[in-house]
């Protein structure tokens, strides 16, 4: 042990004295590295960062939060057929709330895009939601500041509006939105409150974008034509029994619906686990291909280390006989050039990680990349794997040398 | 006196790939015994190369028997031969050898580092030899900060860090000048006056003449071992 920890630290200072008596040579092969890792850490981080702002945009759709409409978000099923569904009404959202007994709250939401103006501002077209004030718990959103309308307003179909983040930032760059009157689509609406930002990768399924007023506006103002399309959101009571509440949602419509047993339903419940469902594979499929294809480059990096260590071991054949000579064992030369093809590789990789962290912070400003710790340590230990398995064709030639001939050599 | 090196029938063929093997050495028979001092002599092409790198262990015989210190080598695999060669030989050549990155004292310390000796124990036998060779201000020099003598001295001083049983001195002074050539040849003297058994091999009558006994080698057979009865010597004759 105390033998080998004595090798290990003189194969290092070795590798050293010879990486730094080829400056020029070590730094155009370690390149090679630097950029293989730089490709695979920037990938990963893009990957992870990727996957990272996906999650995080689908909570905008509520863990809980049950959309029923009269399409799927994702579906393989033949277009003919669910285009011919009816469309959905509001009322069924009373029908619901009258029969369901699992959930939390439900409000029907139909929606248009209109021109919103506020003095010389506009926003050119935002969501405009027609809801009830059971939306807010039915949709799990929280207010910055002000209200949501309340039930009266909402009955009696008040001009009166909640909007989101990018709203306020568009109409309300310099002044609290509270209390002031825009318009929309010409039709003046006091906002009562807006939302905290949401971001994430879906702005328009988010409020940021919405302008939320009540359903009985919306109608006066934009119509609920029987071509309007309609969602029902509903929130659940409790997250474990969220197969439960669908159950019961699907019994609920398919008899508002009048259907037979054995009809099939003309509706879809929609969850935002059917888009991470969905996202999954394809965001797996995508970092299988890129991880690939950038561990090409790394490839190419160890073919590099490959070379130069046995052009290494060429030039230091005389070295390698005097160490014989003089008593080193096999085994210790090959750790050498083992060592001193790895430490180019970690050197590479530690430079590698380095600029792929620079670069993922300038990504940021774009794109949301995450560089776990975890890639730090991989990607170190996949330096150390792409130097041992370079390194070992080239120190296994040293290391069966004969002395004699390596003596010999000049 | 013990038998340090005991070879019988040593044979060693190099096949050439072609039609007509190459007999480098055949037939070699000879006992080299404690505190010697031998010179293998012959002309190029005799085997006196062949002949050192067996007996420094860096060459296996085709056929024979090499006992060293009453163990068979003969039929050793490479790691149990580069232990032998760590522990039991030092080598002294004519191009000195030494590891140009290293400083004198690493150069020094390496057969230390493969035999396992700790650091500090390393340094501390490895400054003691360097001083014994006159080059305790040296130590921090690299090869190429000193002279072709200083040189040899450092080489010479790895070859006894390990206290082995035998020196083998392959045309030490070769490369050296006549002056520097004498000191070294004064220093291998001194070792040899110390209890060390030395092996010179040499193709200078006037260098051999140092030794006790001379081997000549030709076309690969001992031609002929004697006494030499009068040594050359750069000792000053000690009173008995």
């Amino acid at each position: 042990m105390l033998y080998f920890l004595t090798e290990l630290k003189e194969g290092l200072s070795i590798s050293f004295r010879s990486i730094r008596a080829n400056k020029m040579r070590s730094v155009l092969t370690t390149l090679g590295i630097i950029i293989g890792i730089w490709a695979v850490t920037v990938m990963a981080t893009a990957i992870e960062g990727v996957n990272i702002a996906f999650d995080k945009s689908a909570e905008a759709f509520g863990t809980d939060v049950l959309y029923i409409q009269k399409f799927p978000w994702v579906s393989n099923e033949d277009w003919q057929t669910i285009r011919n569904r009816p469309n959905l009404k509001t009322h069924y959202a009373d029908k619901i709330e009258r029969h369901a007994s699992l959930i939390e709250a439900v409000a029907p939401v139909v929606a248009t895009r209109r021109r919103a103006t506020y003095g010389n501002n506009a926003i050119e077209d935002p969501m405009i939601s027609g809801t009830t004030n059971a939306y807010l718990f039915a949709a799990g959103v929280t207010l910055e500041d002000g209200r949501f309308f309340t039930e009266e307003e909402s009955k009696g179909g008040r001009p009166v509006c909640a909007i989101g983040a990018t709203v306020v930032e568009n109409l309300f760059p310099r002044e609290d939105p509270i209390g002031k009157t825009i318009r929309v689509a010409g039709h003046p609406y006091t906002v009562l409150g807006f939302f905290e930002k949401q971001g994430g990768l879906f702005g328009e399924f988010t409020s940021d974008t919405r302008i939320y007023i009540p359903l009985l506006s919306f109608q006066s103002h934009f119509g609920i034509g029987k071509h309007r399309h309609v969602t029902i959101q509903v929130r659940v009571a409790d997250q474990e029994s969220m197969e439960d509440a669908k159950m019961e949602l699907e019994g609920i419509m398919r008899k508002v619906r009048r259907l037979s047993p054995g009809d099939r339903d003309n509706f879809n419940i929609n969850q935002q686990e059917l888009l991470t469902d969905t996202f999954d594979p394809i965001s797996a499929t995508i970092a299988a291909i890129g991880l690939f294809i950038t561990g090409l480059s790394l490839l190419v990096g160890g073919v590099g280390i490959m070379n130069i260590m046995f052009m290494s071991v060429t030039e230091r054949t005389k070295e390698i006989g005097i160490r014989k000579a003089i008593g080193a064992p096999k085994r210790t030369i090959l750790l050498q050039f083992l060592i001193e093809a790895a430490s180019l590789c970690v050197i590479g990789g530690v430079i590698g990680l380095f600029v792929a962290y620079v670069t993922s912070l300038i990504v940021d400003q774009f794109l949301p990349t995450s560089m776990p710790i975890v890639v730090v340590f991989i990607a170190i230990a996949i330096s150390i794997s792409v130097g041992v398995i370079a390194g070992f064709l080239p120190a296994y030639r040293a290391a069966k040398m004969d002395p004699v001939e390596a003596l010999r050599h000049e | 006196m013990r038998n340090v090196i005991e070879l019988r029938s040593i044979v060693k063929t190099y096949d050439m790939g072609g039609v007509e093997a190459v007999h480098a050495l055949q037939n070699v028979s000879l006992t080299i015994q404690s505190n010697e001092y031998l010179a293998i002599m012959g002309p190029s092409g005799s085997g006196k190369s062949t002949l050192m790198n067996i007996i420094g262990c860096l060459d296996t015989p085709t056929s024979g028997m090499y006992e060293f210190n009453g163990i068979n080598v003969s039929e050793m695999d490479d790691n149990e031969l580069a232990k032998i060669r760590n522990k039991e030989i030092g080598f002294v050549f004519q191009t000195f050898n030494l590891l140009a990155r290293s400083d004198a004292l690493h150069n020094v310390e390496l057969p230390l580092i493969y035999a396992g000796v700790s650091a500090t124990e390393r340094r501390r036998r490895a400054k003691q030899t360097l001083e014994h060779v006159q080059l305790g201000d040296r130590i921090h020099h690299k090869p190429n900060e000193l002279s072709g003598g200083q040189r040899q001295r450092v080489a010479v001083a790895r070859a006894l860090v390990t206290n082995p049983s035998i020196i083998l001195a392959d045309e030490p002074t070769g490369n050296l000048d006549t002056k520097t050539g004498k000191e070294i040849m004064k220093l291998i003297e001194d070792l040899h006056h110390q209890g060390n058994t030395i092996v010179l091999v040499t193709h200078e009558g006037y260098i051999a003449e140092h030794a006790h006994r001379i081997i000549h080698l030709l076309d690969g057979k001992v031609e002929s071992d004697e006494k030499v009865l009068k040594r050359k010597t750069y000792t000053v004759p000690q009173v008995s």
